[in-house]
This record gives C-alpha cells, structure tokens and sequence, in this order.
C-alpha cells in the first residue's frame, strides 16, 4: 500500500492526472471506493499539505493535487453516493474576501475525502446566516484572507448565540496563521493551518454534533 | 560625522553598507494611519495626493521613523488596469473580481500607460511632494507589485495556477506584459522623486512556490525586471517565507529583503550578513493586542538578533501595519527602537545571558 500512495503522490505532484487515475482505476476493483479514498487519496493530500508547511512542496501542488483528486474521487463516488458523508450538513464560504483559493483548496480535499459539502462562494455576515438556517447547517468553514473579514466572524457567532443556532465554526486562512490566539478570539470552535487538517477536525466536530 | 546627529538617510545609508549607524533604522510602514491621524475614511485619505503627504508627514513626526512610505495599496495597480478595488472602513482596499476572465483575454491584454492613468498620476503627485517637503532627510520609499504575483489579482490565484500548467505559453505573454508594466511604474516613481523602490513578490516566496520552481520562474523574473529599475531596490516577501532562497534573491541585485516573522530572524541575518540587509520582522496581525511591554520586548528580541554589525532596519513583517493595531502599541516600538537601538549595542550581552 505503501507504494501506491508514493505514486499516487508522485503523480499528485507531478500534475500527472492520467496517471493519478489509472493508479485509482487500478485499485477500484480490489478496494471499496471509501477505503481506497482513505488509504490512499487521503493520505497523499495529507502528506502533501504538510509538505507545504515544511516548504517541500509549493501551493500549486497543494492546489492542482486537490483539484485532481475531487476529479478521480468524483468518478469513483458521485456527488449524490449514499457512501458520501454528508450529515450532519455542511457549507463552507469565504467571508468578504475576494480570494477564493484557500476555499477552493479546502473545499476539493474534503470532496476528495468523500464529504459532500454546499459551497455558499464569497458572502457578507447576513447572507452567510440566512443560509445557514435556511439549509440547516451544522458545520460551518470559514475561509478569510484579511483581518477586519476575520474580525467579523464575531458578529456571526453573536448572531448564532442570540439566535440560538447550535452551528459549529471552523476557521481558516492567513490572519489566523499569523495569530494563534485569534481564532479563539472570534468564537470559532476550531481552526485549521493547513487545508488537510480540515480533514480531522471535520471528524471529530462531526461526533459531537451527531 | 558625529555619529547622534545623523539623518534618517544617513542612517539608512549606513546600515545598507553594514556598518552600525547611530542606531538601528526604524520603518514603519504604515498606510492607514495617515487617515485615523487626518481623521478621515480610508477611501476618502486615498484619494487626495495631498493627504497621503499630509498623513505621512504626520505619522513621521509623531513616531520618528527613518522614511516616508509612499505606498496607497496594492490593488491600486489593478485600478490602473481598469479593475476594480473595493474599500472598507477598518481595512485596505482589496481588489475585486479579475479582470482576466479567461486564458485568451491575455492576448488581448495592454499595460496602461502611466501618465494616463489618474490613480497613478496621484501617487507620482505625492511622491513629488514628499520629495519636495523631505529633501535629502529621509528615503522615499516607493511600491511596486512584482510581474509575478501581479496576476493574482489580475485573474484569481486559482485561475493563476490553472495557467502555469495548462498554458505557459499565455503565462509567458502575460509576464513579458506586466514586467513592461512594472518596470515603467518603479521607473516613473523614481523619476518623480522616490529614493527607493520596494517590489512585493510574495509569490517568489517559499510560502507559495518551492525552490525549483522560484528557480524557473520568479528569480529569473525579478533579475531581468530589477535590472532595468534604475534606482535601488528592496524585495519584499510580504510575510512569506525565503530562507532556502536567500542566496538567488542575492543575486536579483536588490538591496534588501524584508522577511517573514515566521522565519529566525538571527538565522536569515547570518545569511544575508554583508551581501544583503533585512528589514523586518515583527508580526503585524499580532500587534494589534499586544501590549506596550510585549511591543517593547519584541524589539528588543530582534534587534538582539539582526542589528549587530548593521544591515538591519527594524520594520513589521509584511510592509504594512493593519489598520487595528492601537497607536500606543506604535509609539512603544518606536520608543524601543530610539532607547534599544543606539550603536553600539552594549546591553546585548546581558540581554544574551539571561535569555
Ligand atoms: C501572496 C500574498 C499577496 C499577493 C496576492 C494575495 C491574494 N491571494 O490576493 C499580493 C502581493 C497581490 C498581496 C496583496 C495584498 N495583501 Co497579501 N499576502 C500574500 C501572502 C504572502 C499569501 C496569501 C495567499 O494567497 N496564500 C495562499 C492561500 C491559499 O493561503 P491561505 O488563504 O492561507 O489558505 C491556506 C490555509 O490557510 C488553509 N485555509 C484557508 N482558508 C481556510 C478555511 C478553512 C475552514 C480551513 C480548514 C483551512 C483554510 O488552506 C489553504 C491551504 O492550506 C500573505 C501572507 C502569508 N504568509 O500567508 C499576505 C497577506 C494575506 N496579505 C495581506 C494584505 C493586507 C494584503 C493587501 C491588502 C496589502 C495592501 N494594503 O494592499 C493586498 C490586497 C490583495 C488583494 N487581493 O486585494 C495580509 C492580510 C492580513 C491583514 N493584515 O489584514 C497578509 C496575511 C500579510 C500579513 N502578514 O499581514 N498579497
């Protein structure tokens, strides 16, 4: 196992798609699809993204590595799979920023991990609440580039206390790797360094919530 | 020269030839604080050459620091290309959806020219003032956004990635276009009376690409555009990181890094020690709550480790103060830098020892 998921990530990080989805291709048939997600896709982009913080590995990798991965993990187990995790239900967005790429990233690693997750875009404090009641959701990810954007988490999680809404806040991005005291600071539940921790925090705020 | 009576450039001077001055030289590169000081909205301070001179010469007669930092903000350089820039009232102006909307848009692509945009006219406007008011008593420190990590704000960094795999060719065009852009912008700013430019190239940084890939692409990019500026310059990693390149960006033929707060600063000046000086590196989101104690143990902690032998200008790590860090956090490093920082630095082996 070990040396498919060196080539898995070899390819991963070589951009090589083809290659990448002959190597899933390969294994479909011997593994069920969720333990061949978890063995071996998930374990690639985990190593890959702590790669990155050790400086191994560029965010392009991170970045194509993830995208190439929700496509293979998309063939294997369609959106709408009953295998897919889903529940308790789960949206991420970036708040204010015009910066998509810490979502984007975050976003295909967990569909690449088998979640099934809505995708709410760039929203505004009000927008991101009404949606959160309106689509019932539990586990919400929060992606920010800029401090005053991560400053107005505040106000959402005020929002969720005087409203009684027991969503869960998981936080991400730049000012939160810059000040590790911040995250606490805004009301978040959890925050995640890199995109691949997602994974795992996702795991454990998924059995308190359930 | 008697060594107490030295000009902000003078002392500046002395530290980029690595020698101690009369003390460390202190940037604070502080923005948006010239508007809390003329008490008017971001948007409003921006847009006004007049202001931002005024701002800035506040802001140097209140902190005493060693250079007015005549940059607007980074997207301004998107307004010149006809995008959009949205403001807000506790932050900077961030750019708005890209302008590059697909791959064959870049064939299409022209640099503006700078005398026939307004939003640049303005800068060149307050660097001529500033220059005209400071004279040879401090640097004017001028801003330009590298050809290589414009592009994130010019199509989106998703959008950006997509096109150095899938079309280097495109990437190509689009580099040559704005090394053009870019080398126009610092020349125009140096003309008009900027002492220094500093080219933001975080995505040279190890942050953002490996080694490798800085090798191909963002060293090559910035020793042919660095090149052709005709003044010094300084490259900044806007908080990125850089140590395993330390080396190549030497060899750009910039004068000084400005570096992350996530690396060692005692490390990085070992390094760059007389080839390169380093400006940094105290973390600028996590000012904000810091005390005036903590603000002042900070600058001892890095002066102790980068300011012997010069070489070193104490700044925040990312060429930007956030808009929430209070003022008497801002006086207390300046304070610590005007007490801390006089050559020689005698207090340094006691300070070593009970560390
Ligand atoms: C490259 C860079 C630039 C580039 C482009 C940035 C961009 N994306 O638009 C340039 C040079 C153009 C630039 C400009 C500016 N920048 Co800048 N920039 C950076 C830098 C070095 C990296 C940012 C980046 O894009 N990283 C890549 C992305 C993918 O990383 P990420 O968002 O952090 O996401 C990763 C993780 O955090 C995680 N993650 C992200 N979100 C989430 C969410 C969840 C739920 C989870 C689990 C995980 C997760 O997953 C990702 C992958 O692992 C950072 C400093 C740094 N060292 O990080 C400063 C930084 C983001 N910039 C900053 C600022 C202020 C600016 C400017 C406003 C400066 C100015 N006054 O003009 C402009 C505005 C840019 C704009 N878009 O309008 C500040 C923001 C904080 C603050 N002070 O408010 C930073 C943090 C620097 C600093 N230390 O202060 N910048």
């Amino acid at each position: 196992m070990m040396n498919v998921v060196n080539d898995f990530m070899q390819a991963l990080l070589n951009v090589d798609r083809l290659l990448a989805k002959k190597i899933i291709d390969d294994h479909v048939s011997i593994m069920h699809p969720i333990q061949l997600i978890e063995d071996i896709v998930v374990v690639a982009l985990e190593r890959i993204g702590t790669g990155w913080q050790d400086g191994t590995y560029a965010l392009s990798q991170v970045y194509m590595s993830g995208r190439i991965c929700e496509e293979v993990v998309d063939t294997i187990l369609p959106p709408s799979d009953p295998d897919r995790k889903d529940q308790p239900k789960m949206a991420i967005c970036v708040l204010s920023d015009h910066h998509k790429l810490g979502k984007t990233i975050v976003y295909s690693l967990l569909r690449a991990s088998g979640f099934e997750l809505l995708d709410f875009d760039i929203v505004e404090v009000n927008d991101m609440v009404a949606r959160v009641k309106e689509q019932k959701i539990k586990i919400l990810l929060i992606s920010v580039l800029m401090l005053p954007s991560a400053l107005k988490i505040k106000k959402v999680k005020k929002i969720f206390k005087d409203e009684g809404l027991d969503t869960k806040i998981i936080v991400g991005g730049a000012p939160f790797r810059f000040d590790d005291q911040l995250w606490q600071e805004v009301g978040a539940d959890a925050m995640c360094e890199t995109a691949s921790e997602a994974v795992s925090v996702v795991h454990n705020l998924m059995e308190c919530v359930s | 020269m008697i060594k107490n009576q030295m000009t902000s450039l003078q002392r500046v001077m002395a530290t980029l030839g690595h020698n101690e001055a009369d003390r460390v030289p202190f940037f604070l590169l502080a923005t948006m604080h010239g508007a809390k000081e003329l008490g008017m909205s971001i948007k409003e301070y921006f847009s006004k050459p007049e202001n931002v001179v005024e701002g800035q010469l506040k802001l140097r007669a209140k902190y005493r620091h060693d250079c007015i930092y005549n940059f607007y903000y980074a997207p301004i350089e998107i307004e010149a290309w006809g995008g959009e820039v949205i403001y807000s009232d506790d932050g900077p102006p961030n750019s708005g959806a890209p302008f590059i909307r697909s791959f064959d848009d870049i064939k299409k692509l022209q640099a503006p020219l700078i005398d026939e945009v307004p939003c640049l006219k303005k800068v060149l406007k307050s660097t001529q003032i500033l220059k005209e008011k400071i004279g040879d008593d401090a640097p004017i420190i001028g801003v330009v956004m590298s050809p290589f990590s414009l592009p994130i704000m010019q199509m989106g960094f998703d959008k950006y990635i997509e096109l150095m795999y899938e079309a280097p060719d495109l990437f190509n065009i689009l580099i040559t276009i704005n090394e053009e852009f870019c080398i126009r912008w610092a020349n125009a700013q140096l003309k008009a009376g900027a002492t220094a430019i500093c080219y933001f190239d975080p995505v040279s940084s190890t942050t953002i690409s490996t080694k490798e890939m800085y090798l191909k692409t963002g060293f090559k990019i910035a020793k042919r555009t660095i090149g052709r500026i005709d003044g010094p310059t300084a490259t900044h990693m806007a908080s990125g990181r850089c140590l395993p390149i330390v080396e190549n960006l030497i060899q750009t033929g910039t004068a000084v890094l400005g570096v992350s707060w996530q690396e060692d600063v005692r490390q990085l000046k070992t390094v760059c020690q007389n080839k390169i000086s380093v400006l940094g590196n105290l973390n600028g989101v996590e000012m904000r709550r810091w005390t005036p104690e903590k603000a002042e143990e900070e600058v001892k902690k890095a002066i102790s480790k980068a300011g012997s032998g010069g070489g070193f200008i104490l700044s925040d790590n990312h060429g930007e103060i956030p808009f929430q860090v209070p003022d008497d956090v801002l006086m207390a490093i300046s304070e610590a830098v005007h007490k801390w920082g006089q050559y020689p630095l005698h207090w340094l082996s006691d300070y070593r020892q009970t560390r």
